[in-house]
């Protein structure tokens, strides 16, 4: 299966309409790193989830290229200010990631190579909102990138789409990650500029 | 500063970039600072850190381990700091008499 979606953009929209408030535009994709690069070979990459009662999913690089991808074209958001507009993306709907996993849990903690964390709603990274992805603009993700994969969850500030993903625990209350803990907001909406806790 | 093969060879600054924001919240200069890595144990000084960003934030890693040792962010109201990293941030001060010596001058 293999189909394109105009990943949660809805209708055409002005250039202007398409920049949140406070966001300027780039055709540059700046990088921004806590940390070093990790390095992860497919044959030993893994990506998990990990539900509130301690039930573990994990899925290998070929289990992850074996289901179902979707292409989708949409704008980033990063909190330092910079958006960039119509990029394209291919990887796995969290939807379908998530289809059998049983549970309760309202919130996720995403966990990536190198030990970054980011929380968000668990509901955010339904309903087509959220993709594990491996491929940008047509290639294999690059590792300054986030490859072999990342989240992306492009909805919210950019920080939220995890490079480097590895797993993701399912909680029953909010745990504020490697950002979080620091000052940034916990649901981070571009639109509502929350950059920071309190906005 | 990089040192090819090294952990934190990619770091693109040293712990000076932190002297702006840590100046805000300490009267000394912790940029000569020396912290302790809680997770290998090794002593090194702020400025020699493998820093990463500036945005969305200062983080600094222990050139030993790369273990994150401290991070730094500044947001338009407050500093925000974490120290988790490290077991102790023994920073130089001007000099005091030892407590309880009382005035050395005063018996000779
Ligand atoms: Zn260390």
């Amino acid at each position: 299966m293999d189909f394109v979606t105009r990943g949660f953009q809805g209708r055409p929209r002005g250039r202007d309409e398409r920049l949140p408030p406070g966001q300027y535009l780039t055709g540059d994709f700046p990088v921004l790193s806590a940390g070093p690069t990790p390095g992860v070979d497919h044959d030993e990459w893994e990506l998990w989830v990990a539900t509130e009662d301690g039930t573990r999913h994990t899925w290998s690089w070929q289990e992850l290229m074996a289901l179902p991808a979707e292409t989708v074209t949409v704008d980033i958001h990063c909190v330092t200010s910079w958006s960039k507009l119509d990029t394209e993306w291919r990887g796995v709907s969290l939807d379908t990631l998530l289809a059998d996993v049983e549970t309760a849990a309202d919130f996720a903690l995403v966990h990536s190579y190198g030990g970054y964390t980011t929380n968000l709603p668990l509901e955010d990274l339904l309903d087509g909102q959220a993709w594990v992805a491996y491929a940008y603009d047509g290639d294999d993700l690059r590792p300054e990138h986030g490859g072999p994969a990342r989240l992306l969850v492009p909805h919210l500030y950019f920080w939220k789409s995890a490079k480097w993903v590895r797993g993701i625990e399912l909680m029953l209350e909010d745990s504020p990650g490697f950002w979080e803990q620091l000052g940034y907001h916990d649901y981070g909406d571009p639109w509502r500029e929350q950059r920071y806790q309190g906005d | 500063m990089t040192i090819p093969g090294h952990p934190g060879a990619e770091a693109a600054y040293d712990g000076n970039l932190m002297a702006g924001p840590l100046s805000e919240l300490f009267a000394l200069d912790v940029t000569v600072a020396v912290v302790r890595c809680r997770g290998c144990g090794s002593s090194t000084e702020v400025a020699t850190l493998r820093v990463y960003g500036p945005d969305p934030g200062l983080v600094g890693r222990c050139p030993g381990c790369d273990d994150v040792l401290l991070r730094v962010v500044r947001t338009p109201d407050a500093v925000w700091l974490d120290l988790g990293g490290v077991t102790s941030l023994r920073v130089p001060a001007p000099r005091v008499a030892p407590a309880g010596d009382g005035d050395e001058s005063a018996r000779t």
